[in-house]
This record gives C-alpha cells, structure tokens and sequence, in this order.
C-alpha cells in the first residue's frame, strides 16, 4: 500500500490519525475495505467541499424552473448560486425561474434586529412582481444564528396569498459537507410537494428519474433513449424539473436513482409511502446505459418491452459505432483519476472503461460509508454529532396512495439480479492497487498526480487548472466545460470527443520552450532546425 | 429569455433580484492573493471559501487557492477560536506560506468572533505572520471586502521607520492582473520608483511551464508592505476601493496620498501620468506621448460609429465611473451607469461627469441591481451594454450589442490578460465597442447594405 502511506507519511501527527482513515488502496482479495466519510474536514485543509447551503439551494432545489427560490441573507450565497451549476431548463412558456436570483440581500441592521420584517416584505414584493406559485426559501448561516423564524413566514404566505412556500434551514453551517443540504432540501420537498398533485396519468411504464440534475442536458439525452423504449418519464428531480410534475410524481411504477448520495433519502421515503420501489441506474457509459435498461425491462418483464429495448439498443449502437472505435483507438491505455461530488466518480469509471482508461483514483467530495461501501453497510454506519443536527424524517405508507408494482415474490427475485433498492457502492467497481480517497484535499491533489502519473484528471474548476499548470489535462465533470451531454450514447462520444481533444490538443508540446532543450553550445554550433525538437 | 421581468418598475426595498455585487470575502481573498506567499484563510464555514475560489477561478481561469477554518455548529455555537488555532497550524505545516491573511465571514461575524485576540494567541513558527480583516458580508460588496483587506494588511504591517525609502506606493483597485501590469509600466516609463499594493499580476496570470506553482513569482512582499510606511506619497487609484487603505496608511505611517481615479481613458491616464510627473519630475518619454497619439488617432477614427450611441455602464464603482468617462470621451452617451455596491457619491461623480460632457437624461445609481436596470432598458432602450459577464442576459432578451469589462468576466478567455487601463486599455476598449457596434450592424442588416469597407 505504497502511494497512501508515501502521502500520508507527510502530514503531521494529528492530521495524519485524521487523514489515514480517509483513504484506501484498494485490495480486491481483502474482506473489509472501510474508508471514513461524512466526517468533518480538518481546519486549515483546502478542501473542495461546500456547505449545506450549497447542496440545498445549489444542487436540489436551484433546478426547479417554476419555483421562486428567495435566498434569505446576505448576498453573497445567492449570488454564487446563480446560473452557475449549468441545469439546463426550458418551459414552453419560456418563462422560467432559474435565470434569476433572489435575495433579501441582508444588511447589518438586518443582522441586529432580525430579518423576518425584510423577508417578508421581500415575498411582498415578489408576488406583486412575478406572482409565482410556489416560494421555497433558504437560509444562509447568520439566518440561524439570529433566529429568523422562517418556518412561521412560509406559512403565513402560504395563507395569505394561497401559494405554496416552503422554508428550508439549510445554513452552511449544518453538517459537515453539501449532504446535509441534500438531506434537508430531500425532506422538504417530501413533505410538502411530492403527491400533492392528483392528476390522474394512465400511461404504462411510468419513471422518476431521481437524483438527475440535467447538467449540460444529459437528463433530456436520457429522457430521449427512455421516450424511444416507451417509458413516461414523469418527473426529473430536479434537473429541468418543476414542482407541478413533482406533485404527481408519486404515481410511477419505478423511481431511477441516479445521483445516490443527493437523493436516496426520497427514493427510500417514496418507496415507504407509496410503494414506489427504486433502481440504482447509470446512464454514463455506453455498456452501463445497455446494463441500465435491460435492468429496467426486467422490472418491467413484458415481452414487447424487452424486446423494444433491444431494438433501441442496437439502434442506437449502430448510430455510434464508427466513432466508438475511432475515439477508442485514440483514448485505449490512458489512465484517469476522477474526484467529484454525488455519485460522478463511480459512473465515469464506466464511460472510461468504454474506451479503454482505466481509473487509478476516485474520490467524493461529500459521500457517506454507503456510497463507498454499499447500502449493506447502511446499519453499521455510527452517527454523530454533525449528522444527528440534520433532520431524518418517517414517513407512513399513504393509505389511498399505496401501491406497489411488485408482488413481494417477484420483488425478492428481482433483487437478487438488479440493484433494486439497493447500491454497491464505488469500492465494489474499483481494481486492486487504485485509490479511493474521502474529500481529497490540494495537498493530496498534488502528491497523488506525482505519485500515480494519471493521463486524465477529472475534477471541479478549483482543480482545473492546478492539475493543467501541472501537465495534466482536466476536465470539469460538474460542469463538463460548458460541452456535454456526457450521458447515454450519444454523451458517452461527446465525452469522448473532448477528452480527444484535450490529450491531442497541439498546445501540450509548446509547454516547454525549444531553448530549454538546447544547450547553448549546441545552438551556436549546430545547423538551425526550427524547434523541431522540442518535445512534450 | 428573462421573460419574467416586467416593463412596469415598481419600488423594491427589501427583494434583491440578479444582484450587481457580491460579498466582502471574495475581495478580501483577492487582495490577499496579491501578496507574495501569501495564504488567504477564510474564518468560517467551509461553503464560502469554496463559492470564493471557484468564482475567481472562473474569472482568471487560474488556481485560486485559500484556506478554511472549516466551522461546523460545534464552532459556531461556542466560537471559532480552536478552529483558527488549528487552522494555522495546519496552513503552515502542509503549504508552508509566508504569511496567513485571515477574513471574516458572516457566520464569525455574527457569532461575534474577535479574530484579533485569537490571533495574539497563536504561538506563530518563527518568520510567519497572520494578518486578519473583518469582512462580514451583509456591509458593502466584494469591493468593501478587498480594501478591508489591504487595511488588514497595512494595520499589521505598515510601518514608518523615520528613514525615507523614496519610492511611492501606487494602489491599483480592483483590477486585473494586465490592469496593474501597465499601470507599473507607466510608472516605470515615468521613471518612478514604486510599490504596487497589491500585486496580483505573475500571480493570477501565471505562465504555464509544466510545473504548478502554489505561490507564483508575483505579488507583493511583506518587506514592501512594511516599507509601504516609508513612502513619500500614496497614489491611490480608484476612490471607492483605494481611499480608505490609503487613509489608514495615512493615519498609521503619515503617509500623505493623492487619490485618483481609474486610469480608463484618457482624461484619467492623463491625470495618472500628469500625478507621476509631478513626483518624479521626469518628462513625459516620447514612447508614451506616441502611445497615447495612437489612441487618440484611433479613438478619433472611430468616433462615427460610437458618437451618439447611448450605452448602459454597470459594474464595481470605480471601473463604471472610467468606463463612463471613456465613453463619454468617445462620444457616446452613458444613459445608465449602475453599481450594486452601496457607495456615497458615487451618484454624484457620475453626475460631474455627465456635465463635465453635457449630455442630458443620463442617470447614475449604487446599490442597484441588474434586474433594475434591465426594467430601465426595457422602457428606453440603449444602444450598447457595457459591464460584466451577468449581463449577457439582459443582451441577449433586448438584443443589445454587448462588451465584457470588470468583475467578473466568467464566459470569457483571455479578458484578465489585456489591460482596459492606460493608453492600451484605451485601444481595446475602443476595438472592443466599436466592434461590437458593427458585428450587429453587419448580423442585421439588409443584404444590399452590408459592405465590406467600412
């Protein structure tokens, strides 16, 4: 286990007790490969994670395109939350939230004497303005430390003006990462918009993509190849997604989980309530979308179905087999390491995979044990002080709206051959030898990239160019550098396409200039060759 | 696109919507970036930092490192100060800065946190330094927070050693790496000896060479911070940002300052130079008079697509208030010239320059924000946006020819690499208006009309 202790043997005595928990080298032969996750980073560390505010505002609800999301506080965390995150929505109306941001922009008499006045004022303001139908209000840290109440304001405004609005006490603070925002936006959304709605949708083979936030459009990629099998994807959560389809979305045969970490608290609570029962499903990656729908046929086990998605299937392949081979010839024997938030890291091993990269470190930004070790794990899993702030909510099994799809035999077989209601976990994916580390800092960015060599770092835009002025091509799997979609099999030769372009790009071989690699004396004497020889 | 954004304006006290400013730290983390083997150190919750250096990452298109004290409740009910302890530590263990320059966020703000005292408590390893600002984020802008931050830097370190270094200290603004490189090349041309606080160019412009470099050649030093006490006189550029650290440095160091604004334009790179002048007594060199002949020859050139063309300026205090005079100079008419941050008389030296030109029916506002704005153009349109990147929106819904110009420019390359001060900054501005203007007139136009001289 040589490259984890060569890092870690640098860190001093305390961050090193810390640290060595967080990172494991895999050993496919051991029995027990347990890594520490959700825990709180260490002062001074440059970590990548952001806060609960982020996960709430930012990641879960910010997609909702007909949702007014009023950031109550200062301005900053509203206006970072803005149009950066790249979910991609559109209304037939083009009317359309997300293009927007809200803020009470508090200021320091706010702070003193308590925003609730400003707040409400501010929701005044907003329903003469844009009459929206539904306010969700989040909160920033100095919210909480004052103790604006704004539970109480959602449902005054709710009864004043007949509209839905939900508070959310996501102040960055809570907890130790975004997950805690996931987790509170998730119970939220539950508890006041899911099922709500009672428009009848007789249509069979009814989805919920979950935990799918559209990001350069891979949610409407995905959709596409769903529509052609004959799925009825009901509602996406909550990429392009609205809180009017997510009202009715508790009448699907099967929730799609994609992003595990951000909203496995929904699918587990849908699945409690109304009897929903969930798939663990990749649409990254060429054989990792086929693995994914033939998964589903079986769900579903109608012939016409299974055979339909065979034809796609094929169609499909046949659509992208030229460039499949081309992209591979270009990217086969490369090696990545992969550090993103959600479940982004476990999905791109197998769109690498797909043209021959192999991974040779993966990390998450704000994962729990079970998205490293799988949902088996989840009663082993010890709670402490900064999880226990985030609220867990119980829900019942609705009595009018309960219906499960599977009788109770079907659904102990299918669960021995599908992920259904269950996830293995990242680990399990992961070769002997390669990394997996929990909240990767900069220092370990960089000792990893020398250690391990990697051709292909993927990563967030903090990274980005650390990695780049260090040789090493990156590309941005939050935000796909403004390319994408990366999903299905269209995505999966976009992706491939870019990162062709990023390992061929001509500029690599300008990095060092020709002079460098010339020894003065050779210069003078030898015949002019016009930087031919430099190399990269 | 923004469809949802009435004609009819109706008062707002309290909704902010799509904000023309951010929050101190930003600025702060800037500032500090600008000190050579420096690390900025947020005091809060680990989302602000994280919001910070991706934002100026997005912006430079370069690493922007900074650290955390990663406050979780447990910190936030019974104080940060255990965090920063350990947070330094750690800092100095594992990326071994010269110096630390610690802000604020609003969560230590509010909880009250005295950053000072925890700092004097810190045992410090030998030949490092902690600098701190406060910077809570509901006063002011990312602006507010960049000069506290030079304050921060000054209050600890200034100092007048009653021994004359004869040099001046020249505070740049908010600006980009380019901005400040051709201000120190104006300096240098008028045979100035200066200091340039701070310093981010070779910082957040650093060259790719295969190696990252956690602390790049740039910046300035601590020894020129100290020695920024012993300067015969300050320039500070830009009011609104570099007044204050330049009153501080005053009241600390007695160091006397001339505050100026912007050098965007020629008006204000002619009173820069003119200021230089005055200090060093040095002719103005024949390279530079050239330089700015060629800018005024071009500006002259062009004058027939701008003259008359109303415009809608917006963006940090000081860079709209050069833009406006710039574009005043071109002739064109600032209808609208917006900052979200809350500044005193910022309205008013818009408003002497719009006389000083004597245009009529221009209209300056602080603490606005762009959803206003876009309303204003909605009722009486403009010709041209000018500002940064959150308005390519508006652009785009009111098909408005658009230039990128300020903080921040995020969907952009290459921006932070040209300065928009000086004579040169002068030149791509004018290409970049100009062009503009006439990239829409050839997209719309007739067939007939569209000519390839123009």
């Amino acid at each position: 286990m040589r490259e984890k202790e060569l890092v870690l043997d640098q860190y001093n005595a305390k961050v090193y007790k810390n640290r060595k928990e967080h990172i494991l080298q895999i050993d496919e032969s051991a029995e027990d490969q347990a890594i520490a996750a959700n825990s709180r980073s260490i002062p001074g560390i440059m970590t990548n994670r952001g806060c609960c505010y982020a996960g709430c505002k930012g990641v879960v609800l910010g997609p909702l395109k007909d949702a007014l999301v009023l950031t109550h506080g200062p301005i900053g965390c509203g206006f970072y939350s803005w149009g950066t995150r790249r979910n991609k929505a559109k209304t037939e109306s083009g009317e359309n939230y997300i293009q927007y941001c809200f803020s009470t922009d508090m200021q320091e008499p706010d702070i003193v004497f308590g925003g609730e006045t400003k707040l409400r004022k501010a929701i005044e303001e907003a329903m003469e303005i844009f009459h929206p139908e539904t306010i969700l209000i989040c909160s920033t840290c100095p919210v909480g430390l004052i103790g604006d109440d704004i539970h109480a304001i959602a449902s005054e405004t709710e009864k004043k003006y007949g509209i839905t609005c939900v508070a959310f006490s996501c102040e960055g603070y809570k907890g130790v990462s975004q997950s805690g925002g996931h987790h509170i936006a998730n119970n939220g959304v539950m508890r006041h918009i899911i099922g709500t709605g009672d428009t009848p949708i007789e249509k069979k083979y009814k989805v919920n993509l979950l935990g799918e936030y559209n990001i350069g459009g891979d949610g409407w990629e995905t959709e596409r190849i769903l529509k052609r099998i004959g799925y009825e994807v009901i509602a996406v959560l909550t990429g392009d997604g609205s809180v009017e389809s997510l009202r009715n979305s508790h009448q699907a045969d099967l929730n799609l989980v994609m992003c595990h970490r951000s909203i496995n608290y929904i699918a587990e609570m849908m699945h409690t309530k109304y009897g929903i029962h969930w798939l663990k499903v990749n649409f990254i990656g060429i054989d990792a979308t086929i693995q994914t729908l033939r998964d589903m046929a079986a769900y579903f086990d109608e012939p016409e179905l299974t055979a339909r998605t065979e034809e796609i299937i094929a169609d499909e392949l046949s659509v992208i087999a030229e460039a499949r081979a081309y992209y591979h010839s270009k990217l086969q024997g490369k090696t990545a390491a992969l550090y993103v938030g959600g479940s982004r890291s476990h999905h791109y091993q197998a769109l690498l995979a797909d043209f021959g990269i192999s991974t040779v470190l993966a990390g998450y930004e704000f994962a729990h044990r079970d998205d490293y070790e799988g949902r088996d794990m989840l009663p082993f899993i010890k709670e402490d002080a900064d999880s226990k702030n985030i609220e867990s909510i119980t829900v019942e099994p609705d009595p009018e709206k309960f219906k499960a799809f599977l009788t109770k035999e079907k659904y102990e077989e299918l669960r021995a051959r599908i992920p259904l209601d269950s996830y293995k976990g990242l680990i399990h994916d992961m070769k002997t030898g390669s990394i997996v580390v929990d909240d990767l800092n900069h220092f370990e960015t960089e000792e990893f990239l020398r250690l391990l060599k990697p051709d292909i770092f993927l990563s967030g835009i903090k990274d980005k160019y650390v990695l780049q002025k260090a040789n090493v091509l990156s590309r941005q799997l939050h935000s796909y550098d403004y390319s994408g979609p990366y999903s299905g099999f269209n995505g999966a030769i976009n992706f491939a396409r870019d990162l062709t372009m990023g390992l061929y790009t001509p500029v690599w071989k300008f990095v060092i200039p020709p002079w460098k690699n010339h020894s003065t004396l050779q210069a003078s004497l030898a015949e002019i060759t016009g930087g031919e020889e430099a190399t990269c | 696109m923004l469809n949802l954004t009435p004609k009819k304006i109706t008062p707002r006290t309290a909704l902010r919507v799509n904000p023309c400013k951010t929050c101190q730290p930003v600025g702060a983390i800037y500032c500090a970036l600008g000190v050579h083997r420096c690390m900025p150190h947020s005091h809060g919750s680990q989302g602000c930092v994280s919001y910070h250096r991706t934002f100026l990452t997005r912006h430079f298109k370069e690493p922007a490192i900074a650290s955390t004290s990663s406050f979780t409740e447990g910190a936030s009910v019974f104080g940060g100060g255990s965090n920063l302890k350990t947070g330094v530590k750690n800092v100095f263990d594992i990326y071994d800065p010269d110096m630390i320059a610690v802000h604020t966020t609003c969560l230590s703000e509010t909880i009250g946190d005295d950053v000072g005292s925890y700092i004097m408590d810190i045992d410090l390893p030998d030949n490092k330094l902690v600098v701190h600002a406060n910077t809570p984020s509901y006063v002011g802008s990312h602006v507010t927070g960049f000069y506290n931050m030079m304050c921060g830097f000054i209050n600890y370190l200034s100092l007048n050693t009653k021994s004359p270094n004869g040099k001046i200290g020249i505070f740049p603004g908010f600006v980009n790496p380019a901005d400040i490189r051709e201000m120190k090349k104006l300096a240098s041309m008028m045979k100035a000896s200066f200091i340039m606080f701070p310093d981010q160019s070779g910082v957040m412009d650093a060259p790719m060479t295969g190696n990252y470099e956690m602390y790049p050649k740039g910046g300035t030093t601590k020894e020129e911070i100290i020695s920024l006490g012993d300067c015969a006189k300050v320039l500070a550029l830009g009011i609104f940002t570099s007044l204050e650290p330049a009153n501080v440095l005053k009241r600390k160091c007695k160091v006397p300052y001339e505050a100026l604004p912007l050098p965007i334009g020629i008006a204000n790179t002619d009173q820069f130079i003119m200021e230089l002048k005055k200090i060093t007594q040095e002719e103005v060199p024949p390279a530079l008079e050239e330089e700015r002949g060629r800018l005024v020859d071009v500006m002259l050139d062009a004058h027939f697509y701008c003259y008359g063309k109303e415009v809608a300026v917006f963006g940090d205090p000081d860079t709209a208030l050069g833009l406006t005079s710039f574009v005043l100079e071109l002739g064109m008419i600032p209808k609208y010239v917006i900052t979200g941050t809350p500044s005193d008389g910022f309205e008013k030296k818009a408003a002497e320059l719009f006389d000083l030109f004597q245009v009529e029916g221009c209209m300056a506002k602080a603490s606005a924000d762009l959803f206003e704005l876009h309303q204003l153009i909605k009722n009486e349109p403009v010709d041209l946006l000018l500002g940064t990147s959150y308005g390519k929106q508006i652009a785009k819904a009111e098909n408005i020819p658009f230039v990128r110009a300020g903080f921040p420019v995020l969907d952009r390359y290459a921006h932070s690499y040209f300065p928009i001060v000086g004579y040169l900054g002068g030149l791509r501005l004018t290409e970049l208006i100009t062009c503009a203007l006439m990239d829409q007139f050839d997209r719309e136009c007739e067939d007939e009309d569209m000519d390839v001289v123009m």
